[in-house]
This record gives structure tokens, sequence and C-alpha cells, in this order.
């Protein structure tokens, strides 16, 4: 397979090679080789590149070749990732060495909460599912992907792949616009129309946001309620990875309800980990996590999710006092 | 013993990196010892020592770094094989980005980190593109779309390595590079070992000491830009 593909990239042309696969051309900046010939197969074109720049990269022209295959087929392999239909999680033990006993299954679409006192092992429980553990953490719990057990080399291939994290710091380093930062992304994931998702994304995340924002507005200008709308909504329509793990989400000024919907209804397994009621009550299920383990799951009731309503009623009092305030109102007995 | 090399630009967090690296190797019952190649000054041999990981440092001063890593480093292993390791880690700086410790036969590791910008992985050169393993810090600070595009950003440099996300303080991800360390290969000597890329190299004037500036002074190696 991959002495075909070294055979026709070698033969194509740097202006088909570019047209089939755009995602080639950051490939020769990276070597500086962004002035090669792009009228001569690739193999005779690299005859004219300069010797010493391939030098100081350690290359030649057949390792670029090489390298050239191997980054398409990597690019391509990453592209695909492994349908994930359920994940289970099984029991085991607290941090004082106690059996865990618990099994859970979930499906896309499904939410879970994890609740329990700061320090009690959420994190650790979160950190498990993202590394695929095999009874081989220090809980000793073992996940299971589509009903099966995973080998290291498995593992390993899918590291990476099928978790997404949304954690409590949303700070961006790059100095793009937003619509240049959701462009980026999804060229980085190959999407095949990079314009109108990254439009499609701009529009979820203006919902989200308290504050609305324009396109060409500077990704970190954006204030942390924006930013946490953006990833959100990046995350809900553009990320690959089928399960999404959040972190305490609740501080900054998004609609929460709102983002924790548009998660789900992507058809993704959504964890988590939170200490705000609203959330907790959302999900389908909640994990309470006590010294190290999971001490109950518990299915949301019909009873509380009649709860949920007059909750939603007490976090809207408590956002509109907060805008009240913003906006230089005052509060009176009758505001509350 | 199994000997691994770990490289990457200064204040990336290589350091956490091996501490929770030597969390998990720990918990299996193995031994660590760690020797660290530095330019000037290090603090590290204090937060080794904290930690009970026996450390030796090495400050190569005016000498290339890279020059004084390969210089080194097989007294290191003996003195690895000496304590009875069975994990020698060496860290180095990889301070031109070009300083690339990594040897055939011996596991390889880059670490960066997330707030460096997406295209630092373009800018780090051999150290980068000829490691086993990236890995990935700081990555709970920018968003999980920079850590996607950063990614694939170290893809487009080197697509054979294995990408480990590690949270340096609270060592999430450190338990899947411990898989990684645990199947590195075992080292006995670097005798006859091979670099995987050569060390930055010139015999010129300035490298013997010479501080004026002028065609007059310049002998050696040199190499000569083209201006219009």
């Amino acid at each position: 397979m991959t002495e075909d593909l070294y055979e026709i990239i070698a033969g194509t042309t740097l202006g088909e090679l570019l047209e089939t696969h755009p995602v080639a051309a950051d490939f020769f900046v990276n070597y500086n080789l962004q002035n090669l010939k792009d009228n001569l197969p690739l193999s005779e074109a690299l005859d004219y590149a300069d010797e010493n720049t391939l030098i100081d990269f350690g290359l030649d022209k057949a390792t670029v070749l090489d390298q050239l295959v191997r980054f398409l087929e990597t690019v391509a392999e990453e592209k695909q990732t492994t349908a994930v239909e359920e994940i289970t999680i099984l029991g085991g033990q607290t941090k004082s060495g106690e059996a865990e006993e618990f099994t859970l299954s979930i499906k896309p679409g499904e939410i879970v909460s994890i609740v329990g006192p700061t320090g009690s092992g959420k994190s650790r429980l979160l950190a498990d599912i993202e590394c695929l553990a095999q009874r081989d953490t220090p809980t000793k719990r073992l996940i299971l992907v589509n009903g099966k057990t995973l080998e290291d080399e498995e593992r390993f291939a899918m590291d990476g792949r099928l978790v997404a994290q949304l954690s409590q710091n949303m700070n961006f380093v790059m100095d793009l616009s937003v619509e240049e930062f959701f462009e980026m992304h999804a060229k980085s994931r190959l999407h095949p129309d990079p314009v109108s998702v990254a439009a499609e994304c701009f529009a979820a995340a203006n919902e989200l946001a308290g504050e609305k924002f324009t396109p060409d507005t500077k990704v970190t200008q954006l204030s942390g309620g924006q930013s946490r709308a953006l990833m959100i909504a990046d995350t809900a329509c553009m990320s690959a990875s089928p399960i999404v793990l959040i972190d305490e989400i609740e501080n900054a000024g998004v609609d929460r309800r709102q983002a924790i919907r548009m998660l789900a209804k992507n058809e993704k397994i959504v964890l988590i980990s939170t200490h705000d009621p609203l959330l907790a009550l959302m999900a389908g299920k909640r994990l309470v996590i006590k010294n190290g383990g999971v001490h109950a799951v518990i299915e949301t009731t019909p009873e509380e999710r009649e709860s949920l309503a007059k909750i939603e009623m007490l976090d809207n009092t408590l956002q509109s006092i907060r805008n009240r305030l913003r906006t230089g109102g005052r509060i009176t007995p009758d505001t509350i | 013993m199994k000997l691994i090399t770990v490289a990457g630009p200064p204040s990336s967090g290589k350091t956490s990196v091996i501490l929770r690296l030597a969390d998990i190797l720990r918990e299996r019952g193995k031994t660590i010892g760690v020797v660290k190649f530095d330019c000037l000054t290090s603090f590290d041999r204090d937060r080794y020592t904290e930690y009970g990981i026996p450390v030796q440092v090495g400050f190569a001063g005016k000498f290339c770094p890279d020059h004084f890593f390969i210089s080194n480093v097989e007294d290191a292993v003996r003195w690895g094989t000496e304590q009875g390791f069975d994990i020698l880690i060496t860290e180095s700086a990889g301070l031109c980005n070009r300083c690339s410790p990594h040897i055939r036969g011996v596991l390889a590791i880059c670490v960066i980190d997330n707030l460096s910008g997406v295209h630092t992985p373009r800018k780090i050169g051999p150290m980068l593109k000829f490691a086993d393993i990236v890995v990935v810090t700081k990555g709970d600070i920018v968003s999980q779309a920079e850590r996607e595009v950063f990614m694939f950003n170290i893809r487009q440099v080197n697509s054979s390595a294995k990408i480990v996300f590690i949270n340096g303080i609270t060592g999430q991800g450190a338990f899947m590079l411990g898989k990684h360390a645990e199947s590195a290969p075992d080292t006995a000597s670097l005798r006859g070992c091979k670099l995987r890329f050569t060390t930055p190299s010139s015999v010129c004037s300035y490298c013997t000491g010479e501080t004026r500036i002028g065609e007059e002074y310049q002998m050696g190696m040199l190499r000569k830009m083209e201006f219009p």
C-alpha cells in the first residue's frame, strides 16, 4: 500500500498533489520547500531543491517523499475515528482498597454527571476514561469500548482520538479571529467544507454566549464566557471525538443547559463533573463519588426532573439579579 | 537497564513530566535515576532529590549543549548501571531547537507545551522530528481546538511519533507514557551506538573563543547568507 502510494506521489506534480491533498501545502512549508516547481513530477522537482535546506532537516530527496507519504497516511488514519456505540465502566477499588461495586454503560447522546466533594476522586474517574483504563490504573477500573477490553496497541491507537476534554480554563494562544480560528481547526480536521462548518460553529457559539460577538473578533479578545461558548460550540460541531469530558463548567456566563443539550444532541457521550445542581440533575444518571470510588449510581427521577424546573427558576432569578447589577440597577426585596 | 532520553525547549515541563512518569514507574516497583544536562544553572537537582530520585547534574557552560551531552552520556549510562537502576532518564534542554540527544535504539521523548503557540512544532527541528514519543504539556489551559491543531502540526513534522498529552501538575496522561517507557529497549552500553541526527557542527574561530567581529577574524567552517 505504502509503496504504491509512494510511486503515485513521486509521479505527481506539486500542482496536482495540492489539488487532491491541500493539506500537503503546509508540509512543504515546514521544510522550507515552498518554491518547488509545481509542473514537474515531485521526484524530479525535488532534484532542484536546495540540498543544504534538506540537510538542515536531516532529509534527502527520498526521505522527503517517504515522510510525505507517511504524513498523508497518518492524517488519513487519524480522520477515521473508531465508532463508539457504547462505553462501559466497571468498578475497581476505593482509596482504601475496598471493592467498588458498580457497572455502567453509556451510549451516545447520554449525559452522566459526576458529583462528590472536592478531592473525592471525580477527576480520577475522568482520567480513567481518558486513558481507557484496563484495571491497571490506581483505581483498578476497567473501561470497555463497544463491550470489549483493549490491548495496549489499540489503546495507543485510540489515544487522543476518543476523548475531547473541556476544562475550566479556556485560554487562547493563537492570535486569530473567530472565523480564522474555526477554519484553521476545520482544516486540521480535514473537514471537506471548512467554511460552512466554521459558520455553523460561529452561530452555535453565539447562541450560547451572553454577549454576542462577530466573526472578526480576535479570539484573544473574547471574555471568559465567550471563550467557553466558542469551545463548547467547537466541540459539539467540529470535534470528531465521540466522548466529551467536562470538568466543572459552571463558572462564567454561558447558557450551560443549552451547552449540554448541544453536546448531547450531536450524539456524544457526555460525562460532566459538577457541583451545579442544575447540571447534575440534567443528566439521566449521576455518579456519587466518595473516598475515591463510585458510591452510588442514581437515576434522575421524574420528581427530580420536576424540581429541575424550580431550580431553573431560582437560577433565572439569580441571573436576573446579576444582569440588573451589571447594567447599573438596584436590588430591592421585590426583585427577588 | 532501560535508557530514555528526554529533550524539549526550556520551561516546556520536562522535569514535571519525568516526575509524573517516575510516580507511575515507582508504583510498579521500578527504580529510577536521572541525569540532567543543563547549561548554566539548574534547580532541578533539588526537585529530584526532594522526590527521592538519585540525580547527577552536568553544566555545558560555554560548550554546545548537544556536544556536551554526547561526550558525557556514555559515562551517564555507566553510572546508572552501577547504581542498579531499572530505568535511567537523561534530561536535556533543546536550546537552539536543534539539540537532538536522540540515539538509535534508545527510547526518545520530546516534550513541548501548548502555551508556546500552535506553530511551535514546526519551529522545532530534529529534536521533535526524530522523537519516538512527543509529550504535550499544559493542554489544560488551552482549548480542545488548539490542542487538536497543535497535534496536527506535530504530525506534519513527525508522522510516526506517538503523541501523549500530560498534565504535569496532576499527572493525567502520565499513565500512557509509563506504558511506553516500560516497553523501552534495554541498554547495557552505548558503545558503537549512533545518534539519530548529527549534532550542530562548526569548527571556527568563534568556537574557540574569538569575540571580535570582522572577516579577518573568521576562520574555519562558515556559512554565508546571500544578500541581493
